[in-house]
């Protein structure tokens, strides 16, 4: 009920400031000199009569570039937004007749609301200069030259400078490609609805239905829960297991009268400056049916036939979680022997008074303090960890593949692992969107759950 | 009780050495497989039975393009740990020092983003590079175009390192009358050395492991490929038996350097994730 009311608050507070601004767009216009009116079509027409010639070149050039977009490229697309295209590319009489193209028009349909979305505002920006114009004018003063206009842009405005082209290239190759593939959700892009060849369209929610088990003949329901369940399983081990026997060697290390510590440290380090893609494929080999530990296992005639690490689920799971640790442990023992030592001595002294024995000390006062510094790093070794597409797939391609599972999965698969696969393999578009969409729901949703719960986050000035 | 220490230290030593054994032994058997003379994938002994430079020799002769690779990834990497030091920078800056209508939002936008699986808009970047032609002859500067463009997102861990340094310092500048860029370069870059090696370094390493976006991108063109695709083919090809030595061969070259770098400025790179990830 109070979210309910809140909402509303919020979709109230919006119309009350559309309503505002568009009071405010009719009085810039009603009261506004003629300069100012004919901006209103010609943006930057008044900053030019005005002598603010940067601003008004600027304006007019990006209305122009704008107006170009969406008039001269992107309007064919837009328009066949809704259907997506229904002439395929075909052939008539051994002539090919190009028809439309799904991708494209979904592709640029979606640039084209953009750029419209940025002429609007573009539009209003201008509209605001030219009213600031005419009542600083009004009050006798004088307008701010072109020089300091192009001033303020590495100093009062630098911040837009600075974040023009990461912006936009965070747009261009992260936010449109996201908006892209959300939108893929709900159509039937797969292997056979290639364009321009075999055109695809809008399924509105069936790939989520299918997904929760209504409809569908596969078993692909199933599979997902089976895939997210080992995930959030393989999560939580990769990265508990790695956090408590990587804290015990920094304590180790640590540990008065052991002698070259850089050393120890130094070797132990050497999996994260190796690159992983020779490290665990290495490593994968070794455990592989004809790999050096089977053969020397075999050699010594500890076993008889080839343990097949690799083509068991569980055996698989386990050494995946094994060889991780041989990655991880290396990554938190250097992030916890700094902060080791940034635990106050006097608390381990009153602690040894006491007569508290070494694992007390460690429970009491080695593990709150260490949870409580390091809640965030761990929240974000889980969500990496959810989407640890190196471990799995290097090592074993998130084998052993089985019948009972739908889409290719295998036992190993981490979610993205079975993203990656989809769309490399099988070319199924529409699932891998899906799946990317479930994956980002999981991240959000634990996320918020764990950082709400996190010591630091709820008393900051524990510890302190 | 110096002798129940002497008896923890002994163990400790103990526990030590053997995780020294296990963790180096992986590298120690590639070494090892990289100079076996004979042929055949795995095999059951570890020292070679006869010592050779052949895979060295494979890799440098005209039967490999693997001069090709190295070079191809050396470039990449170069450029991506400028680019993206140059827009991690500005971004923490901006959002560390400057404050503007929409910064929330802005890294809000951003850390929701950030919860999408990276490989989701593969496809739609393949075809945004295809069109700009930077696929299969065109993957380096494509590779590139991609790991930079989107490198804004990781601000986090430069932007709080701006944040620890005292504001009252940017004030005094421009009461001097120092503009904002002149504060960005005149000052806090130059007291911002750790961090900005921190992320050369991790920009630097990054695309030596990549074999998503880059297999992907060079879409079979043996040219275009990086290290690591050309590499991971080696050991995955059903030949594999003859190209597992030469992959250790090879693996090996890209180690060194890169590991050489890495413990070269370790103490960055602590520092860089210790001050980044554990901030309350």
């Amino acid at each position: 009920m109070e979210a309910n009311n809140k909402q509303r608050g919020a979709v109230g507070r919006f119309f009350h400031w559309l309503g505002g601004d568009l009071k405010d767009i009719g009085l810039t216009f009603a009261q506004g000199d003629w300069k100012t009116k004919l901006s209103f079509l010609i943006m930057g027409f008044g900053q030019l009569l005005r002598g603010q010639y940067v601003r008004g070149v600027a304006m007019l050039a990006l209305q122009t570039l704008c107006n170009w977009f969406v008039f001269g490229f992107g309007w064919p697309y837009f328009s066949k937004l809704l259907t997506l295209g229904t002439v395929a590319t075909h052939k008539v009489n051994r002539v090919t007749v190009y028809g439309d193209n799904s991708f494209l028009i979904l592709l640029y349909g979606l640039l084209t609301i953009v750029v419209i979305l940025l002429l609007l505002l573009l539009w209003r920006i201008n509209l605001r200069q030219n009213k600031e114009a005419e009542g600083i004018l009004a009050r006798g003063k004088k307008l701010p030259s072109n020089y300091s206009d192009l001033h303020s842009l590495v100093d009062k405005n630098f911040d837009k400078t600075l974040l023009a082209l990461p912006v936009l290239g965070i747009f261009v190759f992260t936010v449109l490609p996201i908006i892209f593939m959300i939108c893929i959700a709900f159509t039937n892009y797969d292997a056979n609805h290639q364009p321009p060849a075999n055109l695809f369209t809008w399924v509105g929610l069936n790939n989520f239905k299918e997904l929760f088990g209504i409809g569908g003949s596969s078993n692909f329901g199933g599979t997902f829960f089976y895939v997210l369940g080992w995930t959030l399983v393989w999560a939580f081990f990769a990265t508990f297991l790695t956090y408590f026997l990587g804290m015990a060697v920094a304590i180790l290390i640590n540990k008065k009268g052991i002698k070259l510590k850089k050393l120890w440290r130094t070797i132990l380090v050497m999996t994260i400056a190796v690159p992983q893609f020779v490290s665990l494929l290495s490593v994968g080999k070794m455990f592989a049916s004809d790999g050096l530990v089977n053969a020397d296992l075999l050699k010594w005639g500890w076993i008889q036939t080839a343990i097949p690490f690799w083509d068991n689920a569980t055996y698989a799971r386990i050494l995946i979680i094994v060889i991780n640790l041989w990655i991880g442990i290396p990554y938190t023992m250097l992030i916890v022997t700094g902060l080791l030592m940034n635990i106050p001595a006097e608390l381990y002294e009153s602690a040894r008074i006491d007569g508290a024995n070494p694992f007390q000390t460690f429970r009491k006062i080695t593990l709150p303090y260490m949870l409580f510094v390091t809640g965030p790093f761990l929240l974000t070794q889980f969500i990496g960890n959810l989407d640890n597409f190196n471990v799995i797939f290097l090592l074993n391609r998130g084998r052993p593949q089985s019948m009972s599972l739908s889409n290719n999965a295998g036992a190993t698969d981490l979610l993205v692992t079975w993203l990656y696969k989809m769309t490399i393999n099988d070319s199924n578009y529409k699932i891998a969107a899906v799946i990317g969409i479930m994956v980002f729901v999981v991240t959000a949703v634990i996320s918020l759950i764990v950082y709400n719960a996190m010591p630091s986050v709820k008393d900051e000035e524990g510890f302190q | 009780m110096a002798r129940k220490k002497k008896i923890g230290n002994t163990v400790a030593y103990i526990v030590l050495i053997v995780m020294s054994v296990i963790w180096l032994f992986p590298f120690v058997a590639l070494v090892l497989q990289s100079f076996r003379g004979e042929s055949g994938g795995m095999v059951n002994y570890l020292v070679p039975k006869q010592w050779s430079w052949a895979n060295y020799r494979f890799l440098f002769g005209s039967g490999s393009k693997f001069l090709k690779w190295y070079s191809n990834t050396l470039i990449i990497a170069l450029f991506v740990a400028l680019f993206q030091t140059l827009v991690v920078i500005c971004v923490s800056y901006a959002l560390s020092r400057m404050r503007f209508k929409g910064r929330r939002a802005l890294m809000n936008i951003w850390l929701v983003l950030g919860m999408f699986p990276g490989f989701l808009t593969m496809i739609c970047l393949y075809f945004l590079l295809k069109q700009l032609g930077l696929t299969e002859a065109g993957a380096v500067p494509g590779l590139i175009l991609i790991s930079v463009a989107s490198s804004g997102m990781g601000y986090y861990v430069c932007k709080g390192y701006f944040d620890t340094i005292p504001k009252a310092l940017d004030e005094a500048a421009i009461l001097d009358g120092a503009t904002r860029a002149q504060i960005l370069i005149k000052m806090i870059i130059p007291m911002s050395k750790p961090i900005i090696i921190y992320t050369a370094l991790v920009a630097f390493m990054a695309p030596w492991c990549d074999y998503i976006f880059a297999s992907y991108v060079a879409f079979g063109y043996e040219s275009g490929y990086n290290v690591a695709v050309a590499m991971t083919r080696w050991v995955w090809t059903n030949d594999y038996q003859g190209y597992f030595t030469r992959f250790c061969a090879g693996g090996i070259l890209v180690a060194i350097p890169v590991t050489i770098l890495f413990m070269c400025l370790q103490r960055y790179y602590v520092e860089g994730v210790t001050g980044g990830s554990v901030k309350g």
